[in-house]
């Protein structure tokens, strides 16, 4: 229960203080989440994120990763039709409930690339080996390589001044959610702060100095605290939170991750989800913003208002935090679909007034 | 390495005290309380001229990562707060012993011989 990534004596030597997260002892901030926070959102900060677990799909003879993919995950792979297009997907089970979410890039036919959570290591893998049996399919962890998150609206200038000249002549081109693989090194224009950026992939013996050339560079050192506001402020879903194997997509704010054209495409989850749909989907994930003062936080009880103010059922917060671009609380919740544009938060006791918003606070540095 | 100023008494839930010359105790909590919860977001603070007993859940204060109940170190009525915190929380994080001071307690009893010393608060956070 106390894994170290290898930028671990990095993160001491940069005053980081360290927590437990999903096992692996992590920094929480280095100072000041909030200072972190505004630096991403304004400038650049970085994230050590090699906790998270990187799979090459690798095929074998006659191998076929793409029909492989198309049956393990709710979103369609074939909608990669560029070499280094990435794809967010969850992998259902048969109830339709998340084993995780993750992304996928594809690189060739031969050749994906996954990234899954640090904290389902075990159960996915266990999972896709499960699935895997009739594609001819490798599955392969690359424990051996580390994973940084350079993020922010500098962040790719400040980075290109330090990045070896084949990496950056590689990563140059990229557009928004492509990736492309460079030697050992692996490039990605994806994160999870709603901010532009790279998340760079690249054998572990080089990952500390690297760290000190970006910091070099004025790309300051994130912690995990930083990096859940600016995923929170962004809309984006936090597996374990958000979303569990106990909930579909349909009621975590991932419908639209979800690919049910082409119809005769069969996928694990595929007809729970459908039978969900014909039943009608009852709940739904939406954003809310404190109107007063307070915290919002996880499982804090939600009183949902229809449009005409007539209680419609309880909800539920997902994720909630202070969202240092606003200054005002802000959640995730699971409400009613019935729900009308406010409703009220029970905190110790009080219920707070909070209206309802479309999940997505804060996008490329504005508030939306 | 957390600062515990000498002068002042401790309980293990990290709120200090401070006797002053009228009798009345100022609580706050301590450098190493805020430095565990970070960057401090939202304080709720007592009703002045309410009453606790030792050990009552009386204010809350939260940062972005949580929220953490302060407990009445010793019975007594509260008969000040520090309004400056409602707006600026953030006080607590950059000045623990002395700005970011929470509330005032006239004493009902005399519960400090109860309370650490700060010899033996530092000896409790380094465990």
């Amino acid at each position: 229960m106390s894994n170290k990534t290898v930028l671990f004596d990095k993160h001491v030597e940069y005053k980081g203080k360290i927590v437990d997260f999903a096992g692996w002892q992590m920094p929480v901030n280095y100072g000041s989440q909030i200072d972190e926070h505004h630096q991403v959102r304004n400038d650049a900060g970085m994230f050590d994120v090699s906790h998270m677990v990187i799979i090459d799909l690798v095929a074998r003879e006659g191998g076929d990763i793409k029909a492989f993919l198309q049956y393990l995950l709710a979103n369609d792979v074939a909608k990669l039709q560029q070499p280094g297009k990435a794809l967010y997907s969850c992998m259902l089970n048969e109830t339709g409930g998340v084993i995780d979410d993750l992304i996928v890039y594809y690189m060739t036919d031969d050749w994906y690339r996954v990234v899954i959570n640090a904290g389902t290591r075990e159960k996915d893998l266990a999972w896709m080996n499960k699935q895997v049996a009739r594609f001819n399919v490798d599955i392969k962890e690359r424990d051996d390589l580390a994973m940084i998150a350079v993020q922010g609206p500098e962040a790719r200038t400040k980075a290109f001044e330090v990045l070896p000249l084949d990496v950056v002549e590689a990563a140059t081109p990229l557009k928004r959610f492509f990736g492309t693989g460079c030697g050992e090194w692996f490039v990605g224009r994806t994160g999870y702060t709603g901010e532009d950026g790279f998340e760079i992939m690249l054998p572990g013996s080089e990952a500390a100095a690297l760290w000190d050339k970006l910091a070099g560079s004025g790309i300051k050192p994130c912690g995990l605290g930083a990096r859940d506001t600016l995923r929170l402020e962004a809309g984006m879903n936090l597996y374990g939170s958000d979303m569990t194997e106990e909930t579909s997509p349909l009621i975590s704010g991932l419908g639209w991750t979800i690919a049910l054209e082409p119809a005769e495409r069969d996928f694990i989850g595929r007809k729970a989800l459908e039978s969900e749909k014909a039943g009608g989907v009852k709940q739904k994930l939406v954003g809310l913003v404190l109107e007063g003062r307070g915290v919002l936080r996880g499982h804090q009880k939600v009183i949902a208002r229809d449009g005409s103010g007539q209680i419609v059922g309880e909800g539920e917060i997902t994720s909630g935090t202070f969202s240092p671009s606003l200054q005002r609380s802000i959640a995730l919740a699971r409400v009613p679909v019935e729900i009308g544009d406010s409703c009220e938060v029970e905190i110790r006791g009080k219920h707070l007034k909070a209206s309802v918003v479309k999940p997505v606070f804060v996008r490329d540095g504005q508030a939306v | 390495m957390s600062e515990v100023p000498t002068e002042l008494k401790y309980t293990s839930s990290h709120e200090w005290l401070r006797v002053e010359d009228d009798g009345l105790i100022t609580v706050g909590i301590s450098d190493h309380a805020q430095a565990l919860l970070g960057d401090l977001v939202f304080i709720e603070l007592p009703e002045v001229d309410t009453e606790f007993v030792a050990g009552d859940e009386c204010c809350v204060v939260e940062s972005v990562k949580a929220a953490s109940d302060v407990y009445m170190p010793v019975s007594g009525e509260i008969v000040e707060v520090n309004e400056a915190l409602v707006d600026e929380p953030e006080i607590i994080n950059s000045s623990p012993y002395d700005n970011g001071w929470l509330f005032k307690i006239r004493p009902s009893a005399d519960e400090l011989a109860d309370m650490m010393d700060a010899e033996a608060y530092q000896a409790e956070i380094e465990d």
